[in-house]
């Protein structure tokens, strides 16, 4: 044991300098004025009704984002593993393809796609319907982060289902089960640690982010994300920014907390 | 966006370099100097262009708004010695010291900087002491027009909903409120809180027919034809129209704001002869036309705007009529507390 210990080091000093000095640096902006002093100001001002606005508005879209990813993500999953294709790699391969470019990009072929003369209006024209105005409005934010975090939320659910005895799926239908309750008496409550791992990976990246709400929101709806880069990169107000940040780091910690707690066979999920 | 990227990119590319030169030590220069400016405001092969004439290497930061060049250099982990931005800007930075003293004399291409422009930028440089003139414009509208119904030269056309859905805003504060404050009559300098608040109404009422608010893509917008005009600075203005035929620039005629980006010397650089070397190359007329060609703002250089040509100089974006320039306002950098209220109405409205 403790000759291997020093193997460690690097991972100590990598944790040091880039997790713990950082939260220190965030936690003491937070609570200082510009000044210096000691104040809750910068944590409070959250229920400011222009930074709460934008909490429930990130809230919902965290909310949103995570549900439409998990009723995606179990279809085709299933899909995968009765067809078994999980196992050549492929449609895994698939799924992770678009991960390896770069996310900006991504969002900004969405942009292109919904702008008014955009490659969607220009199908919808030529298929004789009306065209949509779908951008620059929380629906094409919806649509930007869903793209964006599904992955996540496939890869671990996969992973679960994929795991799955195939007996025990045998069994509830011997014993007279339907695919519905085989799917919420067994599928669903077998892949629990890697929906919850998913929940995580989806959850807090959507509530957090601000470029997809930038690119695709036109500059007209804003994350609690939006807030705080506009804090330290225009305003120039670190503390009101760090302030938000640590909220919103708390916010999430703690509705995580809630969701893992009810882990129900306690397994450890993979993120975690 | 865009700009982030590139940026993104760009320091990648520096901190590599950065790592290679010094880790192999292969190439000896002469000096090394940090220059600072808004993203895609420079010719790249004027830069190398220099270190090739000179031997002095140049590490280039970008920043995309006058707000984030501030911060990203108040933040003080990188020594810059030569940095750009926007007149009020430069006050502000010129107000708390930041740049050093210049001998004009010294740079001999600042002779050709034309009267006009040192007078210009006496607005926030008084005696011409710390900055050099780079580029300057106006703010107008870019319109579209094929799809415009009527004259467009009032920013009216903003506010009365007859373009709702069609139009793009700046997502730049000051310029937000520049548009609303003139449109009612007012200096887009005010202190007066009332009149601020007035321009917040109109901005709040507006905010449902504004299709984006948008900074380095609101020209490409109106050029692909997905919005019909936009609020924007006469270079990008100009450059549109060079992208697409049916584009139009108008100064609105309740007035505008008139800026200018002028290089300063940052009083703790420990390179100012080198960054001197790069100010006076960049005022030389090879340089300032290359410059100006690859940017597409008017350029204070005088040999550079007699060797437009007629399209050019005729071109409301590059050379604004005068009548126009004289009822627009340059930017002055306000108090801590209007700067403060300023941002708080403008996170409101965002938030809206």
């Amino acid at each position: 044991m403790n000759k291997r210990t020093w193997l460690s080091f690097p991972y100590v000093l990598w944790i040091i300098g880039f997790t713990v000095i950082p939260l220190i640096v965030i936690f003491r902006y937070a609570f200082t004025t510009g000044d210096g002093g000691f104040t809750l100001e910068n944590i409070l001002t959250i229920f400011d009704p222009i930074h709460f606005k934008a909490l429930v508005f990130s809230l919902e879209i965290a909310v949103g984002c995570t549900l439409i990813c998990i009723i995606l993500s179990y279809p085709l999953v299933l899909a995968m593993r009765r067809l078994k294709m999980g196992k050549s790699g492929v449609a895994l391969f698939i799924i992770i393809l678009p991960m390896w470019m770069n996310s900006i990009l991504r969002i900004m072929a969405w942009q292109m796609i919904l702008s008014p003369n955009g490659i969607l209006n220009l199908i919808l024209e030529k298929l004789g319907m009306k065209p949509l105005s779908i951008a620059n409005t929380a629906t094409a934010i919806m649509i930007g982060v869903v793209y964006d975090y599904l992955p996540y939320m496939i890869l671990p659910v996969y992973n679960a289902v994929a795991e799955i005895n195939e007996d025990i799926i045998e069994a509830a239908k011997d014993l007279g089960a339907g695919s519905i309750t085989t799917f919420f008496k067994v599928i669903l409550p077998l892949s629990m640690p890697g929906l919850l791992s998913g929940i995580v990976m989806v959850f807090v990246p959507s509530m957090t982010s601000f470029v997809v709400s930038d690119v695709l929101g036109g500059g007209k709806l804003q994350l609690v994300g939006n807030i705080i880069e506009q804090e330290f990169t225009k305003s120039a107000n670190w503390n009101l920014g760090s302030g938000l940040s640590v909220f919103l780091m708390v916010f999430v910690m703690i509705s995580m907390a809630f969701t893992l707690k009810n882990d129900v066979d306690g397994k450890e999920s993979t993120v975690w | 966006m865009k700009k982030r990227g590139v940026c993104l990119c760009l320091s990648v590319l520096i901190l590599a370099v950065a790592l290679l030169s010094t880790g192999c030590g292969k190439k000896e220069y002469e000096d090394t100097i940090t220059v600072f400016n808004y993203g895609m405001y420079i010719d790249p092969d004027v830069l190398d262009q220099f270190t090739e004439e000179t031997g002095i290497k140049v590490n280039y930061e970008e920043a995309p708004t006058p707000e984030e060049l501030y911060t990203k250099y108040k933040a003080g982990s990188i020594d810059y010695d030569l940095l750009c931005t926007s007149d009020y800007m430069l006050e502000k930075l010129i107000e708390e010291g930041e740049f050093a003293e210049l001998n004009m004399a010294d740079m001999e291409n600042t002779q050709y900087i034309d009267d006009r422009y040192w007078n210009f930028a006496k607005s926030f440089d008084p005696e011409n002491k710390y900055t050099v003139p780079y580029f300057w414009g106006t703010v107008g509208i870019l319109y579209d027009t094929t799809k415009v119904h009527g004259p467009i030269d009032s920013w009216d056309v903003l506010f009365n909903g007859e373009y709702a859905g069609e139009f793009i805003m700046q997502n730049s504060m000051r310029d937000a409120y520049m548009v609303a404050l003139r449109y009612l009559g007012y200096s887009m300098n005010t202190e007066n809180t009332a009149e601020l608040d007035e321009a917040q109404q109109l901005l709040l009422a507006q905010k449902d027919d504004v299709q984006a608010y948008l900074v380095d893509e609101a020209r490409d917008e109106v050029v692909a034809g997905n919005a019909t005009m936009t609020v924007i600075y006469s270079g990008d203005g100009y450059l549109g129209m060079e992208y697409n035929e049916n584009l139009d620039f108008a100064l609105p005629k309740e007035g505008t704001n008139v800026w200018m980006d002028s290089w300063g010397i940052t009083a703790d650089s420990k390179h100012k002869e080198s960054a001197m070397k790069l100010l006076n190359f960049l005022c030389r007329e090879d340089i300032a036309w290359k410059n100006f060609e690859y940017v597409g703002y008017s350029s204070p250089i005088d040999q550079v705007n007699e060797k437009m040509d007629d399209a050019q100089k005729a071109n409301k974006a590059l050379c604004p009529p005068e009548e126009d320039t004289e009822s627009a306002e340059v930017y002055k950098n306000l108090s801590a507390e209007t700067t403060a209220y300023m941002n708080d109405l403008w996170k409101e409205l965002k938030a809206e």
